[in-house]
């Protein structure tokens, strides 16, 4: 039994270990978690149940979480080429503190277009809050501009001339508002190209197929949700309406 | 010019990077930044971390900030003894998972409490509605909880039987909601002893130091803020907590 990776594509952090594994060639089990369907359609489903629980890494009798953790741990067992995490320690701390600050920013903002615009109203079944997503496009609107004037600015990636860790967590991010329609790289040129080098860089077949759910999220719509899980998560997404 | 750390002890990611600097004797030239004086939003503060967060270390020319890439940084440059961040891959993604865990959840949920106890009823001149702090405590213990069962188990550490950064991020942000009144550790006797592991291990004094000025927060008047930063950090702080 090699090396098993728990993921849902309609997950940011599960497309950028999907994309890495991928361009990497690293040898792994695609074990399909369907977050909408709730625990019983999960493969593997006593230990990956809700949300929150993808993606996962098992490697044996090693089981890991976290995007962060699995990507690093891929790389280093995997021997990657090193301008994915690169040996220079300045150029690493450089990663290490994008991949820490994404956190609190872009993905703090950029996933609550998906929930306000597709995931409230199919839950709960109320309209779609448009003065909080206007609160909510703000909020990225601030992510995107520290984005671009501290951490891309004028180089072809985030580090400099070459791809790295921290370009493959932003972009998956980014992708989510545009999968529900809110296209944050019209209006940014510098992103777009950004984003067109990224793309080539992992392989435009690769990233298109990661992101044929997410860019497809009509279907989502016709998703039977599991009953139970929509029971539980309707509170949830409610109080973030408020 | 060696390296120049920029700190505010009233932090807990200052404080982490404090201790081990210190623990490690790590040469480096203290830069205190009075958040509440509004230090981190002049001009020359700008030149280090244009974002205006503390921590932020500068060597030479390079500037770099988020303190989990600061403290691999540091332990990467003065090669710290391995169990810092071990080269074991397993054990390093162990470490890794926790950083990117706790950043929602322990720092998350211990801040709330802070601010909900101390810092916004500073600011807005009266306390919260209970409910409000009540609300912050479940959380809290929810994720403590999680701390225990997941992460620290019945191991002397986090990733066994050394004391690592784990350990260290994780202590700093408990002993917030503990500097605002709240002490987490009373009925928790496996975190107590957790803590002293962690104190003896970094250094009692090194840990006492660095922990002065948040444990006399609750002495902290209205009018050691500047004036003009009160009313942004009250509506910024309340968002946070809403």
């Amino acid at each position: 039994m090699g090396l098993e990776l728990y993921l849902d594509l309609l997950s940011q952090p599960c497309r950028s270990i999907y994309i890495f594994a991928r361009s990497n060639n690293i040898p792994f089990e695609f074990k399909h978690v369907e977050l909408f369907k709730g625990p019983s359609n999960s493969e593997g489903a006593g230990k990956i149940s809700l949300l929150k629980k993808v993606p996962a890494l098992k490697d044996g009798d090693f089981t890991l979480a976290e995007c962060t953790a699995i990507l690093l741990y891929l790389s280093r067992k995997y021997n990657t080429p090193d301008h994915w995490y690169p040996s220079d320690i300045k150029k690493r701390a450089q990663v290490d503190e994008y991949l820490s600050w994404h956190h609190a920013n872009i993905r703090a903002n950029a996933p609550k277009t998906m929930w306000i615009k597709v995931l409230i109203p199919l839950f709960t079944g109320q309209p779609l809050p448009s003065e909080k997503l206007q609160e909510v496009m703000e909020g990225l609107s601030t992510s995107l501009k520290q984005f671009e004037e501290r951490f891309l600015q004028d180089k072809a990636f985030i580090i400099g001339s070459e791809i790295s860790l921290a370009d493959l967590v932003a972009i998956v991010e980014l992708m989510q508002p545009v999968g529900v329609g809110c296209d944050i790289f019209e209006d940014r040129p510098r992103l777009m190209e950004w984003r067109r080098r990224v793309e080539e860089a992992v392989g435009k077949e690769l990233f298109f197929q990661a992101h044929e759910m997410i860019l497809n999220i009509k279907e989502l719509s016709n998703i039977q949700i599991d009953p139970q899980l929509k029971e539980h998560l309707a509170p949830v997404l409610m109080k973030m309406l408020k | 010019m060696g390296l120049e750390l920029y700190l505010d002890l009233l932090s807990q990611p200052c404080r982490a990077l404090y201790i081990f600097a210190r623990s490690n004797n790590i040469p480096f030239e203290f830069k205190r930044v009075v958040l509440m004086k509004g230090e981190h939003r002049t001009e020359e503060f700008k030149k280090v971390n244009v974002l205006m967060k503390v921590p932020a270390l500068r060597d030479g020319s390079f500037t770099l900030a988020e303190s989990v890439a600061i403290l691999l940084y540091m332990a990467r440059k003065f090669k710290t003894p391995d169990h810092w961040y071990p080269s074991d891959l397993q054990k390093q993604a162990r470490v890794d998972e926790y950083l990117s865990w706790q950043q929602v959840n322990i720092r998350g949920k211990a801040s709330k409490v802070f601010l909900i106890k101390v810092l916004i009823p500073l600011l807005a001149g009266q306390p919260l509605p209970p409910e409000k702090l009540e609300g912050a405590i479940e959380e809290l213990n929810a994720v403590l909880n999680q701390f225990e069962e997941k992460f620290l188990q019945d191991k002397p550490f986090i990733v066994g039987s050394d004391v690592s950064l784990a350990d260290l991020i994780a202590l700093v942000e408990l002993m917030q909601p503990v500097a605002s009144g709240y002490d987490l550790f009373e009925e928790r006797p496996k975190l107590v002893a957790w803590r002293r592991r962690v104190e003896e291990a970094v250094g009692k004094q090194i840990f006492q130091e660095a922990h002065k000025e948040i444990l006399n927060a609750r002495n902290l008047t209205a009018d050691k803020i500047a004036p003009e930063l009160r009313e942004h950090l009250k509506q910024q702080l309340l968002k946070q907590v809403n």
